[in-house]
């Protein structure tokens, strides 16, 4: 993958997660479905810049957790910061969603889908578009619609969507789900650079080894909770592994 | 960003995808069509009484016609979860609600405008009043429908049998509407009456609706 074109100079750094100030805050999240509850008083502190892997089995409240992050629903109790906002509408511009599904329209094409999602961010300029879908090494002259892309290209093309409007916060659920081994390490390579970039990128998926060599530390969920949690109270898992701060 | 310029985006990338799938157009006109024939050979009418009761059957017809388009709205928007990236941009939730209303008023018109010659073809129409007026009643009542099912359509995208809801919910509502359409129309066939007081009823009820339903929307975009 190609390097992203926004180097910002806040990047990653060598100090540590807690000693940066969080662009997203989590305090003691819950919600309901009905009398279920899906997320059991999730906190944390997510560090400006830094790469964050959320794992955890299914059901644990992952996807539940980064809707509520991206404002895609409300938490039943609880409150969630990001950018220093709380009202997660007034920072949209700012945040980049690519959700487990792809986000795009089947009938358009690769371009036609971006120009249109640009559009919605205020962004007209086509080369944008082009340089998106040259980054996910996709081409930009491609008719064909995006029904017809392969799993992997639709992937890319989704994550292509999200980083668009270049957002400081870009979170993104299973962004690997049906994308070939070495297409997966492209993708992980991408969003290092991403947030090598002053980016902060939180990851859920079931592939953690692919992030391996590139997330800043993995956050463990179960139950609803979130077991790995070094800036709150929740109980800590000892086998969590923060690899690029250790 | 200003809502109008979301609201045109949105409708043209509608436009584009209806043109080529051509979904909600050709479902409209197949059940539009089978409307017209099976009515004309079950009341085979003479002149006179097609024009006393086809105010009824046009606008019943697209009526019906109309829940075709009306589910396709925000069908496509479910499929690959696509609404979710809308809502998470900073775009304002009333540009998605005109577009789609926009949207289906050019769907349902078209509809109108190849069915409108069948219709005097199998009925033998031929209109005593004034022909302009059946115009504006055409453009009215067509908002009248699309604007209310546009919201309800939203409105219902997350039950489980929506194509079932939405006419469950939209009938009902679309009555005042449903009657000054039939009651203009007719005046206007059979030159019998004024239709000033449906028209301006039908004026009043798009105004009202698409000011309620532009209040309301982003909370139901919003609704989990």
């Amino acid at each position: 993958m190609h390097q992203p074109d926004s180097r910002e100079t806040n990047g990653s750094d060598d100090r540590p997660i807690l000693a940066v100030e969080p662009a997203i805050l989590v305090a003691n999240v819950v919600k309901f479905f009905g009398r279920f509850a899906a997320l059991r008083g999730a906190s944390y502190r997510f560090a400006a810049g830094h790469l964050y892997v959320i794992v955890g089995d299914n059901g644990a409240g992952k996807s539940t957790l980064l809707r509520i992050i991206a404002g895609l629903m409300e938490p039943s109790q609880g409150s969630v910061t990001v950018l220093g906002s709380a009202s997660l509408r007034s920072v949209a511009q700012r945040v980049g969603y690519m959700g487990h599904a792809p986000l795009l329209y089947d009938e358009l094409s690769g371009m036609e889908n971006l120009r249109y999602f640009a559009g919605l961010y205020g962004m007209h300029d086509l080369a944008v578009c082009r340089n998106a879908m040259q980054m996910m090494e996709l081409d930009p002259d491609l008719s064909r619609r995006v029904g017809q892309y392969s799993q992997g290209m639709r992937q890319r093309l989704s994550l292509a969507r999200a980083i668009l409007h270049k957002p400081e916060v870009i979170l993104l659920d299973e962004p690997f789900s049906n994308v070939d081994v070495h297409s997966a390490g492209e993708m992980a390579a991408f969003l290092g650079r991403l947030r090598d970039s002053g980016k902060t990128v939180l990851v859920i998926t079931h592939q953690a080894n692919v992030m391996g060599q590139v997330a800043d530390a993995f956050v463990h969920m179960a139950a609803g909770q979130i077991v790995t949690a070094p800036s709150s109270n929740q109980p800590a898992r000892i086998d969590s592994v923060p690899a690029r701060t250790q | 960003m200003s809502t109008m310029t979301m609201a045109r985006a949105t409708l043209a990338k509608d436009l584009r995808m209806e043109w080529r799938s051509k979904d909600a157009i050709n479902s409209m006109l197949f059940f539009g069509l089978l409307v017209v024939v099976i009515f004309s050979f079950a009341f085979n009418p003479n002149a006179e009484e097609s024009r006393h009761i086809a105010g009824g059957l046009i606008w019943v017809a697209f009526l019906f016609a109309a829940v075709v388009a009306l589910n396709q709205t925000w069908a496509r928007e479910l499929r690959n979860q696509v609404l979710d990236a809308y809502r998470v941009s900073p775009a304002p939730a009333n540009a998605l609600f005109l577009a789609k209303a926009f949207g289906n008023f050019i769907f349902v018109a078209v509809l109108e405008l190849l069915m409108a010659p069948l219709f005097i073809v199998f009925y033998n129409l031929r209109s005593v009043g004034p022909a302009w007026q059946l115009v504006v009643v055409a453009v009215l009542g067509t908002w009248a429908l699309v604007v209310n099912g546009t919201f309800f359509a939203a409105l219902s995208i997350r039950t489980r049998n929506r194509e079932m809801m939405l006419p469950l919910i939209l009938f009902p509502i679309s009555i005042p509407a449903l009657l000054a359409m039939v009651d203009s129309t007719t005046s206007i066939l059979t030159g019998e009456a004024s239709p000033d007081f449906w028209m301006k009823m039908l004026l009043v009820y798009d105004v009202v609706f698409t000011s309620v339903c532009l209040l309301l929307f982003e909370s139901v975009l919003n609704a989990e």
